[in-house]
């Protein structure tokens, strides 16, 4: 058994042990996906290029419902709807995140084992601290939480853990959100684009950086 | 002639084998069959079909994990590799050491065209130094030939696969001849900004030389300044040059590329090949070994069918590895043969790679402007201190280039990640600005330089392991000497300075040499193990790959290569490959082979 899948399990009985109202084994996991992932086979060496790619394709999916709830709750907190652009959940970035977290790779391995613990811990925190799931609290109450864990730099100690899962998920949920059409656009990625010539930069973008 | 089974292969009478069909084995094979000559390639991966297969234009949300770089799929999963990477299923190799510094990773491609579908096109010449470094500074070997020997070669092999560039005349990074390279690609904010600052350091931002067609080829001049006197190939090249789009500045190279704007050996050296009908290709043909004839020299080789498993054995009056370097001299170490002189496997060499990144505040809120280009260098630094070590005061040896890169390439996983060292952690509408501010504001400089060949480092078979073929597998050893540390070291400082004259912020400290170079192998430019010289007794072959001891026997990858300057090595090859073959054709035609 590697240390991450101990970690994990250490949380999962740590997140359970704080609040008994939460039943660990309904908010866990599909217990056979996760083993399952373990000797799941990827998507080989020749995977057909050509064909449409989907999460849950090339191997089965980990997050039920209720965890599904608490990342989507948390997938918006970081990138909600703005004048620009649409929350992070509408775009497909929970399905996303459910395949990076159940692929059978070494890097998504290490990320699942730091994931599904935070989010466990998300859900406890709320609990402990509104009687409430997380997707069920206000906006304030999501901040009141995220404030302590947006930094893994100012996170006081008791938060370190929780700090580096919030670093974690962020990362994949703007990953996943700027690699979409919608968040692209957002971005302002103006590529992707057949050119007839490639005219380099327009001059005010030349005088920005003090270039001309 | 075109793609064969084995059973049709051994039927069939060839002038040659040639084992491989990337830059090596294709420029080899176009060459031979462009004069003549007919050619049986032997690749051990699958057919490939970049008009077919080539996922142009798709984006990371269109694919598994956001297209992220697997163990299955190392270089993200839209890169063209096929079958391939460090690790190859059932195809495993050993190093000597546990230590991870003397550790070696070998890069395989298992596919009809090899690594040439994804490498990064960057074609450099070897200059006049390059190919005297021991004269020069008392390391390592002089070659046979010097640039002078070469440079046609060059201009040839430009002009064939079409190649990017300006003709600076700087010290050791020679000209191509009037008229060779096509237009560079228009240089990006991040490139100007660096080639801007880098001028008050004094060193230098010139145009990079990359394989991709900023223009269409001419395909009225060059096939008559290609092949003279040879109106059937001249005819062939002229249609197919016409077949080969220019660039439309989309879509990363590393793909493949459907158009065929790049050169891969399977878009630009295969199909007028082809086309003489003096070419045939069996695929999923692992070689295993050389065969030898009763007066000594080279009947053939032994295969297996990787699908059947079966053994086949082809005949051919000349026999050519161009398998890779590491491939070919584990050829050569199973087959007993050509190594009177105890030096192959013996000098193999990797490029010096270390990176430096970091943020320039100047780079942010761009206004919003296409810039994705050719994909890669725009501009870039060639190796400019060479008085200063020549005089010795860098305390090592060798020069660097610096590949780099910056600007609103296409989001990818890394986008917008990471970003609490320049925002303290934020989440929700000020995350969202601080990603919109941040995107395209970073450069990554790619230090990539000259190994010096050392005793240290060499390839043997392992006396236990095999492969899921039954062929015995390679040990690899490793060490880097102080001048690769040095160059390392030196790479991440220099490319801080120019960081701190742009007024940018570091993503990570400056780090020693010891810890910025990148592990042997993972540059991918491996070279060496079987290498070229004057002398019978210190080397391989002679300078057209030829082998000392088995005169119908050449090899015309990197495996020749004395030395790797840090011009990456697929342009050199390639140059190697037309003229080896011109002095087979040359050969074969007085009879001599």
């Amino acid at each position: 058994m590697s240390l991450d899948r101990r970690t994990t399990i250490q949380w999962m009985f740590a997140a359970a042990a704080t609040v008994p109202s939460l039943s660990s084994l309904a908010y866990a996991p599909e217990p056979h996906a996760r083993d399952v992932a373990d000797k799941q086979a990827g998507y080989g060496t020749d995977p057909n290029l050509m064909k449409e790619w989907r999460p849950g394709g090339p191997w089965p999916l980990t997050l039920g419902t209720a965890a599904r709830l608490t990342t989507i709750a948390l997938c918006d907190l970081i990138i909600p709807a703005d004048d620009v652009s649409p929350a992070a959940s509408s775009v497909g970035v929970v399905d996303f995140i459910d395949e990076w977290i159940s692929a059978p790779y070494p890097q998504q391995r290490g990320d699942r084992a730091i994931i599904l613990p935070g989010l466990l811990w998300i859900e406890a925190e709320s609990q402990k601290r509104f009687t409430k799931a997380f997707a069920a609290v206000d906006q304030a109450q999501k901040e009141a939480i995220a404030n302590d864990i947006c930094s893994a730099t100012k996170a006081a100690p008791e938060f370190a853990t929780a700090a580096k899962f919030f670093a974690k998920f962020r990362d994949l949920t703007a990953g996943g959100f700027y690699t979409t059409p919608v968040g692209m656009k957002d971005i302002g990625y103006r590529g992707n684009t057949p050119l007839e010539t490639f005219e380099g930069p327009p001059i005010e973008a030349l005088k920005k950086a003090g270039l001309a | 002639m075109s793609f064969v089974s084995a059973a049709e292969a051994d039927k069939k009478a060839y002038d040659v084998i040639v084992v491989g069909s990337g830059a090596a084995g294709g420029q080899t094979a176009y060459t031979l069959t462009m004069d003549g000559a007919r050619v049986l390639m032997l690749e051990a991966g699958r057919h490939y079909d970049p008009a077919t297969e080539t996922p142009m234009m798709q984006i990371a949300s269109d694919a598994p994990l956001r297209a992220s770089g697997t163990p299955e799929k190392p270089f993200g999963f839209w890169d063209a590799t096929i079958d391939g990477g460090w690790e190859v299923p059932g195809e495993p190799y050993v190093s000597a050491s546990d230590d991870p510094a003397r550790k070696f990773m070998w890069w395989r491609a298992r596919m009809l065209g090899g690594r040439t579908n994804h490498w990064g096109r960057i074609s450099l010449r070897n200059g006049p130094y390059d190919f005297k470094p021991y004269t020069r500074d008392g390391l390592g070997f002089d070659w046979p030939i010097g640039y002078e020997d070469l440079a046609r070669y060059y201009d040839k092999v430009e002009m064939l696969i079409g190649v990017y560039g300006s003709n600076e005349g700087l010290e050791n990074t020679p000209n191509s001849s009037p008229g060779v390279l096509l237009p560079p690609p228009k240089p990006r904010v991040s490139d100007l900004l660096i080639q801007q600052r880098s001028k008050k350091l004094n060193i230098p931002v010139v145009p990079g030389h990359r394989a991709v067609l900023t223009t269409r080829l001419d395909h009225k001049r060059l096939p008559k300044l290609l092949h003279p006197g040879n109106a059937k190939a001249q005819k062939i090249l002229e249609e197919d040059m016409q077949k080969r789009a220019a660039c439309f500045f989309a879509t990363p190279c590393g793909r493949g590329c459907s158009i065929r704007a790049n050169y891969q050996s399977t878009t630009v050296h295969l199909p007028p090949a082809m086309d003489t009908g003096n070419l045939d290709i069996v695929t999923d043909a692992m070689v295993r070994a050389i065969t030898r004839c009763k007066d000594g020299g080279a009947e053939g080789v032994v295969y297996i069918d990787r699908k059947t498993g079966a053994e086949h054995r082809v005949k051919a009056r000349v026999v050519v590895l161009a398998a890779s370097a590491l491939e070919s001299v584990r050829i050569l170490l199973n087959s007993g043969v050509a190594n009177s002189s105890g030096k192959v496997g013996k000098y193999i060499m990797d490029t010096v790679g270390a990176n430096f990144s970091g943020q320039v505040p100047l780079l942010e809120n761009m206004p919003l402007h296409n810039e994705d280009g050719v994909d890669g260098l725009h501009l870039y630094t060639p190796w400019w201190l060479y008085k200063e070590q020549l005089a010795g005061k860098l305390g090592f040896a060798r020069g660097y280039h610096f590949e780099f890169g910056g600007g609103r390439s296409m989001p990818g996983m890394g986008t917008a990640s990471g970003l609490e060292w320049l925002n303290g952690g934020t989440y929700g509408r000020k995350f969202k600005e601080d990603a919109r501010r941040y995107y395209g504001s970073f450069v990554g400089f790619a230090g990539r330089g000259e190994m010096i060949p050392n005793e240290d480092c060499y390839a043997e078979i392992d006396p236990k392991l095999k492969d899921k073929f039954g062929i015995p597998v390679l040990r690899f050893h490793w060490k880097w000497s102080e001048h690769e540390l040095g160059q390392a070291a030196h790479m991440q400082k220099t490319a801080a300075e120019i960081i701190d004259a742009m007024g940018g912020r570091y993503s990570s400290k400056p780090q020693s040499g010891d810890k910025a170079i990148k592990q042997g192998g993972l540059i991918i430019h491996e070279v060496g193990g079987a290498i070229m010289g004057s002398d019978p007794k210190k080397s391989v072959t002679n300078s057209y790959g030829q082998c000392w001891d088995m005169k119908n026997l050449f090899i015309t990858d990197g495996a020749t290569l004395c030395s790797n300057a840090d011009k990456n090595p697929t342009l050199t090859i390639m140059a190697l490959a037309w003229r080896s073959a011109e002095h087979m054709l040359g050969l074969m035609k007085r009879k001599e082979l």
